[in-house]
């Protein structure tokens, strides 16, 4: 389960952040935009041509001592980022990977509510509640 | 090659295969370094089992002596050691000999082989022709090779190969040595395919195995490690280094099953304390030490990690990946203080880090050793990972050891120091003389506080320097702010100013304290630390001006009153709501808004102007006076706002045309398009200037006139300012926003969007307007005055002087009543009025009345109908000077025509009389006609209504003017009274007797009364209506000669014109008159066409005659006719045109003829139009034809211009004369009105 799960803008402002424990959030915010350097550079190595068919699921961004981060980008380039704790090894690729795809269609959906302003931040109550249901409960 | 014999090194990189040799020594010594060259010369194909994919190899071999001790024993499954082929060498080509000696040698190689179940052998029999010479008794050749594969390989002929004068350059010995290489090298696939396809069967075994209970992780690990040994030592490390992968997959998936509790006893080893955290050590190929251990089965979960990681360093460096390395070594090393966690394994507080520590430094050191400074930069992205990593674990290391604390460290601090110094154990001997080892580093950076910051600093490369740090942290801080990530945008601004205490900066440190103290992000505790910072500062000099939006925000402005327009002397007031940011409250000394001052036709600009602005496009947009400031907190906004546009601001766009003020154009107009077009690029958006980084030095603008509130106290929240405005006429545009807190200013540069108002000073104004649409002469009517006092006070005894006029008397009851209301529209109060009226004035006596209000009264005014036909083009004026105004002031489409009566008035407050027009329309129209019935003669008189208003007529009466007593108008209308409705018509009709001839002009009045439908009372309210007309009478001459006309003879016509008034000078200017011998005549045309085909017209049909300007005077034209049938014919019709003759014609001749001569020529020295025109006029000599297609083409000069309806009357319209079969003369009469 993520600790920390964020939807980024293109523009890589946060449109949607939020993490377990609440008391680290600072640090988790670092972690976040710090990998948003490593998507750069994943989106960037992948050539131009191959943009098109280009897996969205960019892997594991940088490990740390106690967190993984991990990176998915949708074709709009809004970026989202699942911070998970090292320490839960019960995490494989194919959960990661689900998770994204989880948080893809919700994402999709926020954005086809038509109350909706792209670049706005994310309030969805839809929306926060997948969200927590992928997070870690904090006990 | 003999020193390796007695004791094979294995597990150094130089590791062959293993062949042995038996037989001859001497013989395999002298051949020995060309087969050791040849062997690998060329490649073999190696196919796999398993289906792996074919490779190609360059095979080796160590050669060994051949001994029993190296063939493997029962249960040894060591690879390296394992020998793959065994060769016997003889050269013997003597049969005596071979049967003595040879043969029973390798008897006994042959059981030994077979005692230890090896198949892989080969005997070479080399072959000499020098040996061959130096034998006489020589068998052939071939029977000793023949002898030994008969003795030896009853089925495998192959295994024995002959090589022929290995030591000749000759193509059979070549061709020997290539074809006993290939054999060579077949066998020893051969023999490698099937040896490690057995030994990793019982690899795979002994894997399935692992479950079992007395399984060992250490013993497998050997196992496989002797493959991958193999795989080495066959330089396919790709293979070698899928086993360790492996093999290191396998331990991971132990590690993980135990923390889901699925322990295995041999995991049990690995979850020893760890006493060693010595670090990683790639320097060497293989750490022997370290592998011991793991045989030994004492190897700690570090021990295993290190051994493992540098065996794949080894093979991915030789593979050429070292950036594989650093992938895997930060991988590793998370894994590592991941797996100890997991496993519960005791270590000393700080022994991991220090292994971190070092074991980066070593990975680091080891890439460095294998790549040079260009590769290492291009790569920095994989390096730097692990430097981080290493700058963090010595960051941490430092605090625990106290080495970065600002005390000396403690005792407690040194103890821990020295234990973890004793883990880290002796240096390794290869790093002993390198001055950079990390072993070296880290004991000298845990050695003194100094030594740490030293080494901390050259790894970090911060601290300590307040400037760079702010420089760095600037950066940061903009593009967080940038990119809106509040929580960092505190947390930096938070260190910035630190940073900015430390360097003394107070302007940038206090602006940084506004911006934390209003941040939400933090607690109130620390904001209100740093709102006690600036508090502090603010007590002492010198003054800083900050920006005011890290200190409040404004959120709307409100005007009172809601226009923003005001008279001089009116209140204004201005009600500015703030959202103040800061933790506590503030007392504001002063809160000032510099205002912008221009004269900008303020106080000339009348107030109908201001107010039509107030409801356009005024800076203002709603109508309530609130000025709604955009919002965005100032941390979000800046990130938002780089991605979100401003809003749209749309105002409506009405564009009317000047003269009527209809609407030509309408729209809606963007106006802060200048915003919303601009290109926004990605770095654009980092440059916008954010309220987070430091803004630009903020300037106050001491302008001259200020709105000021004292002594405030701004809440946390919103708080509500109340100023007032200074009233001098003007426009006032707010540009800055000044609130100081003690020395400490906060200010706002700019206000936007715009706030402005007005302060006008107005003239006073009367206007007088109908109540209605239309004012309709006849009867009685209201008219509103309004009176704007503007700065004039009326006072007591103040009145309005208005000029009677006997068209237009102003009806009054002696007292009516007034409304004042204020400039706000606020209040009524109703004011008696008093009028008074004497024979020239009528005096209005004006209530008081305070300025800058409306005074509005009704009066009732009644314009008399002047009698018809009259000039509707005279205007009348008071003064009964009559004016001439240009024609056509017929109601637009109704056709009413309107009567200008202009009104003067003298007001109390100007020394001019005010001119004041007021346009009346007459609502009825008259026509009347003469109707004929045999020899009786009616008047009918058409009476239409053009007005909106519905009338009752009543008692129409037709009179003549000078009553003549054979004459006898018989009225036919039936109804007294009768409705007309709005745009009908009422005829009525009257039969004309008379007993003598009558007078050729008739005066007749026509009168009626006329009142409103909707009027209450319709006896009172009719009004007279009158019409007068004349008509006039055209005399038959009787012919003089003949009764009768008859066809086919020519007979006299008579035209006579008749001038029947006066033209009116408007008329006279546009007819051409000239003054001809004292005589100012008009010119006519007239032409005689019959389109019946009754007549035809002999000679010329046409003319110009010239009018004299009086009435009644007459002009006579005679001309022939020939009537073409017989019977009552009606007369030929007379067309009359007027006739504008050339402007530069400077005299025309009365004769018609020389006119028309004149004309003539004139037309054609212009040479004007078409020459057939000319020509026909020529060939007509005087005859001027004038077509009607000749005036459609728009001759250009002269012009003939048809008179327009009702102008001319046709005497003879409608008569007929008697034709006969003999000539007649006839005499026709034409009138022209």
């Amino acid at each position: 389960m993520a600790v920390c799960i964020a939807v980024i803008a293109k523009e890589n402002y946060p449109l949607y952040i939020r993490s377990v424990p609440v008391q680290n959030e600072l640090k988790f915010h670092y972690t976040v935009h710090t990998s948003l350097d490593v998507v750069e550079e994943k989106i960037s190595a992948v050539g131009k041509a191959m943009a098109d068919q280009r897996e969205l699921y960019l892997g594991l961004l940088y490990p740390t001592e106690d967190y993984k981060v991990y990176g998915y980008v949708t074709n709009s380039k809004v970026k989202f980022v699942i911070v998970a704790d090292s320490s839960n090894t019960s995490l494989r690729d194919n959960e990661i990977r689900s998770m994204f795809r989880k948080l893809h269609n919700s994402f999709t959906d926020v954005m086809c509510n038509p109350f909706y302003n792209p670049g706005d931040t994310i309030q969805s109550k839809a929306f926060d509640s997948m969200v927590s249901a992928m997070m870690v409960q904090a006990s | 090659m003999e020193a390796h014999e007695e004791k094979p090194i294995i597990y150094t990189m130089e590791n062959k295969p293993i062949v042995t040799c038996a037989g001859d020594q001497s013989l395999f010594t002298s051949l020995y370094t060309s087969l050791a060259q040849q062997l690998p010369r060329e490649s073999m194909e190696w196919r796999r089992s398993y289906g792996r994919a074919p490779k190609m190899i360059h095979l080796e071999a160590n050669f060994v002596q051949f001994k029993e001790e190296l063939l493997p024993k029962d249960g040894n499954r060591a690879l390296l050691t394992f020998p793959f082929l065994h060769i016997y060498w003889t050269d013997c080509c003597d049969t005596e000999m071979y049967k003595a000696s040879v043969k029973d040698d390798m008897l006994r190689w042959q059981s030994t082989l077979r005692l230890h179940g090896s198949v892989d052998w080969l005997i070479v029999v080399v072959e000499s022709e020098a040996k061959k010479k130096n034998k006489t008794n020589i068998l052939p050749r071939t029977s000793i090779v023949d002898k030994i594969r008969n003795d030896f390989c009853n089925k495998q002929s192959d295994r024995c190969v002959v090589l022929s004068d290995p030591l000749k350059e000759s193509s059979r010995s070549q061709d020997s040595w290539s074809a006993f290489l290939t054999k060579l090298r077949t066998l020893l696939l051969m023999s490698f395919t099937k040896n490690l396809g057995r030994f990793e069967d019982d690899m795979r075994t002994l894997r399935e195995k692992r479950t079992e209970p007395g399984w060992s992780f250490c013993d497998y690990f050997m196992v496989q490690e002797e493959l991958a040994f193999v795989f080495e030592m066959l330089q396919q490390f790709e293979d070698a280094l899928v086993q360790y992968d492996e093999l290191d997959a396998l331990f991971t998936q132990y590690v993980l099953n135990f923390g889901a509790g699925d322990g295995a006893n041999w995991l049990g080893s690995f979850c020893t304390p760890v006493k060693r955290w010595s670090g990683l050590l790639l320097r060497r190929p293989i750490d022997m030490e370290k592998r011991e251990l793991i045989q030994r089965g004492e190897a700690s979960l570090l021990d295993l990690r290190s051994y493992l990681f540098s065996r794949q360093c080894t093979l991915l460096i030789f593979l050429q990946r070292p950036w594989e390395v650093t992938q895997r070594a930060l991988e590793l090393l998370h894994n590592c203080v991941q797996e100890l966690r997991l496993l519960e394994v005791y270590v000393v507080q700080g022994a991991l880090d220090c292994w971190v520590f070092l074991s980066c430094l070593e990975v680091l050191h080891r890439i460095e050793g294998c790549c040079d400074r260009a590769q290492l930069e291009a790569n920095c992205s994989h390096t730097v990972g692990l430097w981080t990593y290493a700058t963090e674990k010595l960051k941490s290391l430092g605090y625990l050891c106290g080495l970065v604390a600002e005390k000396v460290p403690t005792s407690e601090d040194l103890n821990r120091t020295v234990d973890l110094l004793a883990g880290l154990g002796e240096e390794r001997p290869e790093t002993v003389n390198s001055l950079q080892s990390p072993y070296k580093k880290l004991n000298e950076a845990l050695s003194s506080v100094e030594a740490f910051e030293k080494h901390y600093l050259v790894s970090a490369m911060k601290k300590g320097d307040p400037e760079r740090a702010e420089g760095f942290l600037d950066d940061s801080l903009r593009s967080y702010v940038a990119e809106g990530w509040s929580l960092q945008v505190t947390h930096t601004r938070k260190q910035m100013a630190e940073c900015q205490k430390l360097l003394q900066q107070t302007e940038d440190y206090l602006q940084t304290s506004a911006l934390l103290a209003g941040d939400a992000n933090l607690t109130v505790e620390e904001r209100k630390h740093f709102c006690q910072e600036i508090l502090t500062f603010a007590s002492q000099p010198p003054t800083v001006a900050l920006s005011m939006a890290a200190f409040a925000q404004l959120r709307q402005m409100q005007f009172s009153p809601p226009g923003a327009v005001v008279h001089v002397g009116a209140a204004l007031q201005l009600e500015l709501r703030v959202r103040c940011l800061m933790p506590v409250a503030m007392q504001v000394e002063q809160l000032a808004a510099t205002l912008h001052f221009s004269l900008e036709q303020g106080g000339a600009r009348g107030r109908a102007g201001s107010a039509q602005r107030r409801a356009g496009h005024g800076p203002q947009g709603q109508g309530d006076g609130v000025v709604l400031f955009p919002q965005g907190s100032p941390l979000a906004g800046a990130g938002m706002g780089a991605s979100l546009l401003p809003a749209l601001e749309l105002y409506e766009m009405q564009d009317r045309s000047p003269s009527d003020s209809s609407l030509t154009s309408t729209g809606v107009v963007c106006k802060n398009m200048h915003l919303l077009l601009r290109r926004h690029d990605s770095s654009a958006s980092l440059d916008t200037p954010t309220a987070g980084a430091l803004p630009a030095a903020v300037a106050v603008d001491d302008g001259a006139q200020m709105l000021r509130a004292r002594d405030i106290t701004l809440q946390p929240g919103d708080n509500s300012i109340l100023f007032t405005a200074p009233v001098q006429p003007g426009s006032y545009t707010l540009r800055q926003l000044c609130g100081s807190v003690g020395r400490v200013q906060f200010v706002q540069s700019h206000i936007y969007p715009v706030v402005q108002y007005e302060v006008y000073s107005q003239e006073p104004q009367l206007t007088i307007e109908p109540l209605s649409d239309n004012l309709l002469a006849g009867i009685p009517q209201k008219v509103t005055f309004t009176i704007a006092t503007g700065h004039y006070s009326v006072k007591k005894g103040d009145a309005l002087q208005l000029s009677n006029t006997d068209s237009m008397p102003i009806l009054h009851s002696s007292c009516c009543s007034a409304t004042v209301l204020s400039s706000t529209g606020g209040q009524h109060l109703w004011r008696a009025l008093s009028i008074q009226s004497s024979e020239k004035v009528t005096s209005i006596s004006l209530p008081p009345t305070p300025p800058y209000h409306t005074l509005e009264f009704q009066l009732e005014v009644l314009c008399h109908i002047p009698p018809t036909p009259f000039k509707p083009d005279i205007e009348r004026l008071t003064n009964g000077e009559v004016r001439h105004r240009p024609k056509n002031h017929s109601h637009a489409d109704s056709g009413m025509i309107n009567i200008d009566q202009k009104v003067s008035i003298d007001c109390p407050w100007s020394i001019y009389s005010t001119l004041i027009a007021l346009t009346f329309y007459v609502p009825f129209k008259a026509r009347h006609s003469i109707l004929s019935a045999g020899k009786r003669k009616y008047i009918q008189v058409c009476l239409q209504n053009v007005s909106d208003t519905n009338f009752h007529l009543a008692d129409p009466v037709l009179t003549e003017r000078q009553p003549t007593v054979s004459m006898e108008l018989l009225s036919l209308n039936v109804k007294t009274q009768q409705p007309v409705c709005s745009q009908q018509s009422v005829f009525c009709l009257w039969e004309m007797r008379w007993a003598k001839p009558l007078p050729l002009c008739l005066h007749c009045a026509f009168s009626a009364s006329f009142a409103p439908v909707s009027a209450s009372d319709t006896h009172t309210a009719f009004k007279p209506y009158r019409y007068e007309f004349q008509l006039d009478r055209a005399e038959i001459s009787p012919p003089s000669g003949d009764q009768h006309c008859r066809t086919g003879a020519l007979c006299g016509l008579e035209v006579s014109i008749t001038r029947q008034a006066e033209p009116s000078e408007t008329e006279g200017e546009e007819e051409e008159s000239t003054e001809i011998e004292g005589l100012r005549t008009t010119k006519l045309m007239y032409e005689v066409v019959d389109n019946s085909s009754n007549w035809a017209v002999c000679g010329k049909s046409s003319g110009v005659v010239s009018m004299p300007v009086a009435a009644s005077a007459t002009h006579r034209v005679q001309m022939e006719v020939m009537p073409l049938f017989a019977g009552h014919l009606p007369f030929p019709n007379i067309k009359v045109f007027k006739y504008l003759p050339h402007n530069a014609v400077p005299a025309i001749q009365p004769d018609t003829d020389s006119c028309l001569e004149n004309d003539t020529i004139s037309l054609l020295d212009k040479g004007l139009d078409d020459q057939g025109d000319t020509a026909s006029i020529r060939s007509r000599g005087s005859v001027h034809s004038v077509g009607s297609g000749e005036q459609q083409r728009g001759l250009p000069m002269p012009r003939l211009e048809p008179f327009s309806p009702g102008q001319v009357f046709y005497w003879s319209q409608g008569r007929q004369v008697l034709v006969l079969p003999v000539t007649d003369d006839h005499v026709m009469e034409v009138n022209v009105t």
